[in-house]
C-alpha cells in the first residue's frame, strides 16, 4: 500500500518541492551522525533554494563529521491543508522524516514577513511554539539571518539567536551541542554555555522592562548575562567556506543559478538600507580565488548561470580583473554572466555592453530613491541626476528603450516638492530618449516604482517616524496625477505590508503574542499576494491590544531604550546619530573610499583593517 | 542522432516534462558530454525527449534524442558517465545509434494500479473488463482548450484486469501519438462509470513502446 505522504504528493502543485533527492543534497548514514539539524527556511522552496546563506551554511553544517543539516521549507497552501487533513507532520527533504524528530531546528530569517511562516512551519512540525514549553535539548530552535539584528518579536519562541556571518559560529554553536547531548546537559545549561559563545544571543537571559506610556525602562541582563551581544563576522573571506557544489534543484526556482559573492559591507552609507550598516566592515574576495570557485562551481553543478552578488558591484575594485577572467571563460562554456547592481560609471557602462553580445538588451535600472537632489543629500544617496541622464543618454543612443526607475516615499523631510521632483526626473529621461533615441519607432518605456519608506533598526533612520498610510498613498497619488506621457508605468507597492514590515522591524516583546495570534487567524505566507490578509493581522493587533501606531508614525525618541540596543552590529549608535544629525542638516557622508568615516565597524576586525 | 532509452521512478516522477529537459542539460555539463547548441537568438542544449510523461507517472521506457560535439565517448561511456550525474530516480539504461523516427510510435503498455484500503471489492476485476467491453466510455479530458470528452474505447488495443495484494492492476496497450489516450485517464473512466469501485489511490506506470506493427519501438 502507499504510504499517505506518497498519495498526497500527485494532487498538490509542484510536488518536486517536497520530495528531496536533487543533484548534490547530501545524504547521511543515520547511524554516523550524532546531531541532526533541521534548517528551515520560512518561505517556500523556489525562494529558500535560491538564497545563498542558506546555501553556505548547509554545506558549513553538514562538513561536520557527525552531523547532518537537512534542508525544510514552508508548504504551500495545498500542501499545508493536505499535511493538516492527514496529520502529516512537517519533514525534512533529505531523509523525509519529521522535522520534530530532530535535535536543533534553525531558521535563517531575512524578512520580517516570514514570521508567520516560522509559526506555522513549527505548528506544522508539531514542536511547541514557545520555547519555554520546549523542556529538553530535543527541538532546539535557533535562529539568525539579518533579522536576528533585532530579534525581539521572536524572543517568545526561539531559544536563542546567532547573530551576523554564520560560518565560524554555527560551527561553535553545533559542537557544544553536540558535547551537550553527550554529556546528558540540561536544556538551561546548554544556554547558559551558548551564551558564551561571541555573538549568540539568549534572549530568556534578559528582561525587558517598560514605562508607563508604552516605551522600554530597561532591558535586564540576568545571572551574568552580557550587556551587549556583538555580531560575527568572517575576516578573511578567501579562506572561508564557499559551497562550490551546491544543490541543483530538479524543478524551478527564482533564482535558478549560481553565485559569486565578490564582498560583504558596503562603502556608501545609504542611511536608509539596513543592510549597507550592518554588514560592514567591508571585506573582499579575491579575483583569483573567485574565478576558482566560479569554474568550480560551474563544473559541478552543470549550470549555465551565474550572477555577481554583493550590495553594490562597481565598488568592488577587483571587478576588472574578475570580469577579464570569467567574460571569456562564460563565453566559450556558453554560461550565461548576469552582474546587477552596477553604478553608472563608464567602467560599468562597459561592461554591460560586452554582457549584452547577442540576445535581447535588458532594461537599464536605477534606484535614485528620491526625486530631487536636496533629498537624495539627506539619505546620502549619491546618484545625481546628471549621472542617470548621461547613462541614459549612452544607453538611448546605443538602441536600449526601457528604464527602470526605484523610488521611496516617505523619507524623512520629504515634502511634495520631493515627490514632484520624481515626476521632473522621470520627464528628464524621456526627453533624454527624444534627443538621443536611435530607433524611435520602438518606443521608450519607463517603469517607476514607488516604495513606502520603513525605517530600519542600525541604520541612521532607526528612529524615524513612518508617514501614515493615508498619507503616503496621497503622495502616491500625487505623483500618478503628474505622469502625463503613456512612455510611463507606474507602480506604487501595497502599503499594508510596509507597515507590517515596519512594526515588526522596530518592534519588541508584546509583538510575540500578536503573531501567535494572526497565524492562529490563518496568516501565512505573507510575502505573497495570493496568501497576505492584512485584515488578519489587524484583527490579532486588536486581539492583543497592540497599537501598530506605536511602532510606525509615532517615531522612536533618540534617548529612548530601544528594544535592539542589546545588539551590536558593528557600527556604533553614536555615529548613527552623528549621521542622523547631518541627514537632517542635508550634508552627505562621502563614501568610505574617501576616507573612513568612523563608523565603528573596524572594531570587528582583529587581523586586517576595513577593506573599503 | 544518439538516443539514450531511461527510466523515470520513485521521487524523480515529480520531475515535469520541462525540469527534465532542463536537469539532462545540467546532467550533460556535469559529465563532461559537450551537447551540440541549437542555432539563433538563445542558443539551447539540444536534447528532446519523446512523449512527455505526465507528472507522477512512472516509465521503463522513456527516449531522449542528444547530439554530442564530439564522438569520442563510446555509447556505453555515455550511459555511465550519465548516470553518475544523474539524480535518484532517472536513469539510463541504454544508449544507441540508429533509433526510430519518433513519429513511427504509436502504442504503449500501461499498468494502472488501483489500492482498496479495505480489501478489492468483490468481482471488480470482472467489473472493469466489463466496462472496457463496451463501445463508449467517455471521460473528460484536459486540454489546452479547456475540458473536452474523449471516447477512450477506440484507443485501446487491448485491457485485462487482474487482481493483488489489496488492489488491481490494470494493464493496457493504448495509443500514444495521434491520438494519444493519457492511461490515467483509464482510471477516471472506473471512478466515473464505477463508483463503487472507485479506488484509495491509483497509480500509473508506462511499461513498453510499440510501432505500428507492435513490435517494440527503439
Ligand atoms: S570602518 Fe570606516 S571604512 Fe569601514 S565601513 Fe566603517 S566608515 Fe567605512
Amino acid at each position: 500500500m502507499t504510504e499517505r505522504k506518497q498519495r498526497i504528493l500527485p494532487t498538490v502543485q509542484k510536488p518536486a518541492r517536497y520530495t528531496g533527492g536533487e543533484w548534490g543534497e547530501v545524504k547521511k548514514q543515520k547511524e554516523d551522525v550524532r546531531v541532526r539539524v533541521a534548517f528551515c527556511f520560512p518561505d517556500t522552496y523556489e525562494i529558500g533554494m535560491s538564497n545563498l546563506g542558506m546555501r553556505i551554511l548547509y554545506g558549513v553544517m553538514n562538513n561536520m563529521e557527525g552531523v547532518w543539516c537537512e534542508r525544510v521549507f514552508a508548504p504551500w497552501g495545498d500542501m499545508e491543508q493536505a499535511m493538516r487533513e492527514n496529520a502529516l507532520p512537517l519533514w525534512a527533504l533529505e531523509s523525509q522524516e519529521p522535522v520534530k524528530d530532530f535535535d536543533m531546528i534553525a531558521f535563517t530569517i531575512g524578512y520580517e514577513m516570514a514570521y508567520s511562516n516560522i509559526l506555522n512551519m513549527l505548528s506544522l512540525a508539531g514542536v511547541p511554539l514557545h520555547a519555554a514549553d520546549r523542556k529538553g535539548l530535543k527541538n532546539m530552535v535557533f535562529a539568525g539571518g539579518v533579522c536576528a539584528f533585532n530579534p525581539e518579536p521572536l524572543a517568545d519562541f526561539v531559544d536563542f539567536f546567532s547573530l551576523g556571518e554564520g560560518e565560524d559560529i554555527t560551527v561553535e554553536i553545533v559542537s557544544l551541542y553536540d558535547r551537550a547531548k553527550a554529556e546528558g546537559w540540561s536544556k538551561e545549561a546548554f544556554l547558559r554555555e551558548a551564551a558564551k559563545i561571541p555573538g549568540v544571543y539568549v534572549p530568556s537571559f534578559y528582561r525587558h522592562e517598560y514605562n508607563e506610556d508604552g516605551t522600554l525602562a530597561a532591558i535586564v541582563p540576568l545571572d551574568g548575562a552580557p550587556e551587549k551581544v556583538t555580531k560575527r563576522i568572517v575576516e578573511d573571506l578567501d579562506s572561508a567556506y564557499f559551497p562550490t557544489n551546491m544543490i541543483v534543484p530538479s524543478t524551478e526556482i527564482v533564482h535558478d543559478r549560481a553565485n559569486l559573492e565578490v564582498f560583504r559591507g558596503c562603502i556608501r552609507g545609504c542611511r536608509f538600507c539596513q543592510a549597507g550598516f550592518s554588514c560592514r566592515p567591508v571585506r573582499k574576495k579575491s579575483p583569483e580565488v573567485l574565478c576558482r570557485q566560479a569554474v568550480e562551481t560551474m563544473t559541478a553543478s552543470g549550470n549555465n548561470e551565474i550572477t555577481i552578488s554583493s550590495l553594490s558591484t562597481s565598488d568592488y575594485r577587483g571587478l576588472p580583473e574578475l570580469m577579464d577572467k570569467l567574460l571569456p571563460y562564460c563565453k566559450e562554456n556558453k554560461i550565461n554572466l548576469s552582474v546587477p547592481s552596477l553604478r553608472a560609471d563608464n567602467f560599468s557602462r562597459e561592461l554591460m555592453e560586452k554582457l549584452q553580445t547577442g540576445g535581447r538588451k535588458s532594461s537599464l535600472t536605477f534606484a535614485p530613491e528620491a526625486g530631487t537632489q536636496r533629498l537624495r543629500d539627506v539619505i546620502n544617496k549619491n546618484l545625481t541626476e546628471a549621472e542617470i541622464l548621461t547613462t541614459c543618454a549612452n544607453a538611448f543612443s546605443g538602441g536600449w528603450n526601457s528604464v527602470k526607475l526605484y523610488f521611496m516615499l516617505g523619507l524623512p523631510t520629504e515634502t511634495d516638492e520631493d515627490v514632484l521632483g520624481i515626476a521632473e526626473l522621470v520627464y528628464k529621461v524621456i526627453q533624454t530618449w527624444k534627443e538621443q533615441a536611435v530607433n524611435k519607432k520602438r518606443g521608450l518605456r519607463v517603469h517607476v516604482a514607488t516604495a513606502y519608506f520603513v525605517p530600519k533598526p542600525h541604520t541612521p533612520f532607526q528612529w524615524e517616524r513612518q508617514i501614515t498610510l493615508q498619507e503616503y498613498l496621497r503622495r502616491c497619488h500625487l505623483l500618478k496625477s503628474h505622469f502625463y506621457s503613456k512612455s510611463i508605468e507606474y507602480d506604487y507597492h501595497a502599503p499594508d505590508l510596509s507597515r507590517l514590515e515596519a512594526v515588526f522591524a522596530r518592534g519588541d516583546r508584546r509583538l510575540g503574542p500578536v503573531i501567535e495570534q494572526a497565524v492562529k487567524n490563518g496568516a501565512r505566507l505573507d510575502g505573497w499576494d495570493e496568501y497576505f490578509d492584512y485584515g488578519k493581522w489587524q484583527d490579532a493587533f486588536r486581539t492583543c491590544g497592540v497599537d501598530e501606531d506605536f511602532y510606525t508614525v509615532r517615531g522612536y525618541g533618540e534617548d529612548e531604550v530601544l528594544p535592539w540596543d542589546t545588539i551590536d552590529v558593528g557600527v556604533s549608535k553614536k555615529f548613527l546619530r552623528l549621521e542622523r544629525k547631518r541627514a537632517y542638516e542635508g550634508k552627505v557622508t562621502p563614501d568610505c573610499r574617501h576616507g573612513c568615516a568612523g563608523c565603528g565597524a573596524e572594531r570587528l576586525l582583529e587581523e586586517v583593517s576595513c577593506d573599503a | 542522432m544518439p538516443r539514450a532509452l531511461f527510466e523515470k521512478t520513485g521521487s524523480a516522477v515529480y520531475i515535469s516534462h520541462l525540469d527534465l529537459m532542463r536537469l539532462f542539460q545540467r546532467a550533460f555539463k556535469r559529465a563532461g558530454l559537450p551537447l551540440t547548441h541549437t542555432q539563433g537568438f538563445n542558443p539551447r542544449p539540444s536534447v528532446s525527449i519523446a512523449l512527455p510523461l505526465s507528472l507522477g507517472v512512472e516509465s521503463g521506457c522513456e527516449l531522449l534524442d542528444f547530439d554530442l560535439e564530439t564522438d569520442g565517448f563510446s555509447f556505453d561511456e555515455i550511459r555511465d558517465r550519465l548516470n553518475a550525474a544523474l539524480v535518484a530516480g532517472v536513469r539510463v539504461l541504454s544508449v544507441y545509434d540508429g533509433g526510430r523516427k519518433i513519429k513511427e510510435l504509436a502504442y504503449l503498455d500501461c499498468v494502472v494500479t488501483m489500492e482498496y484500503d479495505a480489501g478489492v471489492p468483490h468481482e471488480a476485476a470482472e467489473q472493469m473488463e466489463a466496462l472496457f467491453s463496451r463501445e463508449n466510455v467517455v471521460v473528460e479530458k484536459k486540454g489546452k482548450n479547456g475540458v473536452t470528452e474523449q471516447n477512450v474505447i477506440p484507443m485501446i488495443r487491448s485491457l485485462t484486469v487482474a487482481e493483488g495484494e489489496g488492489s488491481l492492476e490494470l494493464s493496457a496497450r493504448v495509443c500514444c501519438q495521434n491520438p494519444t489516450l493519457n492511461p490515467m485517464l483509464l482510471g477516471a473512466a472506473v471512478n466515473k462509470y464505477l463508483p463503487e469501485l472507485a479506488p484509495d489511490f491509483m497509480k500509473c506506470r508506462r511499461v513498453e513502446i510499440y510501432d505500428t506493427k507492435e513490435t517494440i519501438f527503439r
